[in-house]
């Protein structure tokens, strides 16, 4: 169970997602997650080893490391692209439902069901339309609350998006306040802005597509409403005709009476 | 073997599952599984290593962990999402039971994996299972430390260390933030397992009072 897992489950979300979406998927995907395995996780790997306070006094830097870092960089980064995949899950859990009512539909024999066989229930794509379309799009918004929330916290929590050199500690049982060298600060800040720039990038991305299905949205609503209005005119084109018609056959009766009449 | 095959496991008895049993399912895999796999392991990887007593007498730093971590909360943590998720192995099993059955022409079903009759109850069963498991867990690890803190520092004077000596943990508030993560998501799926166990007898008993309406009017 790895982040290979997460990729298999939003794997599947990626069908039914506009193409924005496929998108932030991407970069979620090679510019977060693969870059937090494959290179950030080893700069952070000795971070306690390595973080040095210019004491002997036991117990010093163990609290001091605590003191500073109170979760380290990685973790909340993991927790935060956990988070943010999350929501694609509401997505999943929906199509899966209509899918399974589809199938229920098809196993009845319901002779509305379009579908050949069960396979083809599978395959199908659903269109972002109706009750999906406010899942897909509440999701989009969770998970942009979710990013700012955790960029926020990041902000918050290290004063900024520098890693610093050198950290005086003064805590207990530190003896005075006390030099303590965090290691490879400069590599873990280039990181750190590496993140939070792609962070910044899935948040337009998503804003794109909330706002291109809002869109969307209102364009077919207006569609809708302008298809309902040329309708009327339509009918009474039809009622006009009708009633010449009627006028016709009723002269043409008219006549053939008064004829017999006469 | 990993945590890959309780995955495949888990994803085996989502396709017998109710819509709440499915959230439980993800909710286990993302927000456990996950966690657990991607973060928290790594918090613990070298908690012996890092743990510092204030003296050079040597054995009293193993005997000082040894005494304050009994059983290390990562191993407990992973203890508890392998025994909370093996109650639903108990459908998984009665299910292949009616396939196989049904394959040996005893008693056709209508559809083996629907959750009536004697599947019900197995079901039901699992889920008071699980939730047991849960809250024996949380129990277990408040009593184990004291509740879920975890302090900076811990007095240590056990044989061979000379006096109270003492003796600092390493990253205590991070390991704090994932206990406390670690028991929200525990209540969750309780709470979870305790609506879907409320939504199943609910529906079968309204389904047999149903049943004996319509007995009564013929």
């Amino acid at each position: 169970m790895d982040w290979g897992a997460l990729h298999t489950i939003l794997g599947g979300v990626n069908k039914h997602s506009t193409s924005i979406g496929k998108i932030w998927l991407t970069v979620l995907f090679i510019f977060r997650i693969m870059i937090l395995v494959v290179a950030a996780e080893r700069v952070w790997g000795d971070e306690q080893d390595d973080f040095v306070c210019n004491t002997l006094q036991p117990g010093c830097r163990n609290v001091c490391y605590d003191h500073f870092f109170p979760i380290s960089h990685i973790r909340l980064w993991a927790l935060q692209l956990i988070f943010v995949s999350t929501p694609a899950l509401l997505v999943a859990m929906h199509v899966a439902y209509r899918r399974h009512e589809k199938k229920r539909q098809f196993r009845k024999g319901d002779q509305k069901c379009e579908y050949k066989d069960i396979e083809e229930i599978k395959r199908q794509k659903f269109r972002i339309e109706g009750s999906l379309w406010w899942t897909y799009t509440s999701s989009i918004f969770f998970r942009l609350i979710f990013e700012a929330v955790f960029m926020y916290a990041f902000y918050f929590m290290y004063d900024g998006f520098r890693m610093p050199r050198l950290m005086k500690c003064s805590a207990w049982p530190c003896p005075n306040t006390v030099d303590c060298f965090v290691s490879r600060p400069t590599e873990k800040t280039v990181f750190t802005i590496f993140m939070i720039a792609v962070s910044s990038i899935c948040i337009l991305l998503n804003v794109a597509e909330l706002c291109y299905l809002l869109t969307k949205f209102f364009l077919r609503r207006s569609k809708k409403a302008g298809n309902s209005k040329q309708q009327p005119n339509h009918e009474n084109k039809e009622e006009t005709k009708q009633n010449e018609m009627n006028e016709l056959i009723s002269d043409s009766c008219q006549n053939t009476v008064i004829g017999f009449s006469s | 073997m990993s945590w890959g095959f309780l995955r495949d496991l888990l994803s085996g008895v989502n396709k017998y599952s109710t819509g709440i049993g499915r959230i439980w399912v993800a909710i286990v895999f993302m927000f456990r599984l996950l966690v657990y796999v991607a973060a928290a392991e790594n918090i613990w990887k070298y908690e012996h290593d890092e743990f510092e007593c204030n003296i050079k007498q040597p054995g009293c730093e193993n005997v000082c962990f040894d005494h304050f971590f009994p059983i290390s909360h990562i191993r407990l943590w992973a203890l508890q999402l392998i025994i909370v998720s093996t109650p639903s192995l108990l459908v998984v099993f009665h299910v292949a039971y009616r396939e196989n059955r049904e394959k040996h022409n005893q008693k056709p079903y209508r559809n083996p994996g629907k959750i009536d009759g004697g599947l019900l109850c197995t079901y039901l069963i699992s889920l008071i299972l699980k939730t047991g498991f849960e809250i024996v867990f949380l129990v277990l690890f408040y009593k184990l430390y004291n509740g879920f803190k975890i302090p900076h520092l811990v007095k240590c004077d056990i044989r061979p260390c000379p006096n109270t000596v003492d003796c600092y943990i390493s990253k205590p508030t991070e390991k704090m933030i994932f206990l406390y993560f670690l028991v929200a998501t525990s209540c969750l799926c309780i709470i979870l397992n305790l609506s879907e166990l409320s939504y199943l007898i609910f529906k079968h008993s309204i389904k047999c009072n149903l049943k004996k309406y319509m007995k009564k009017q013929q």
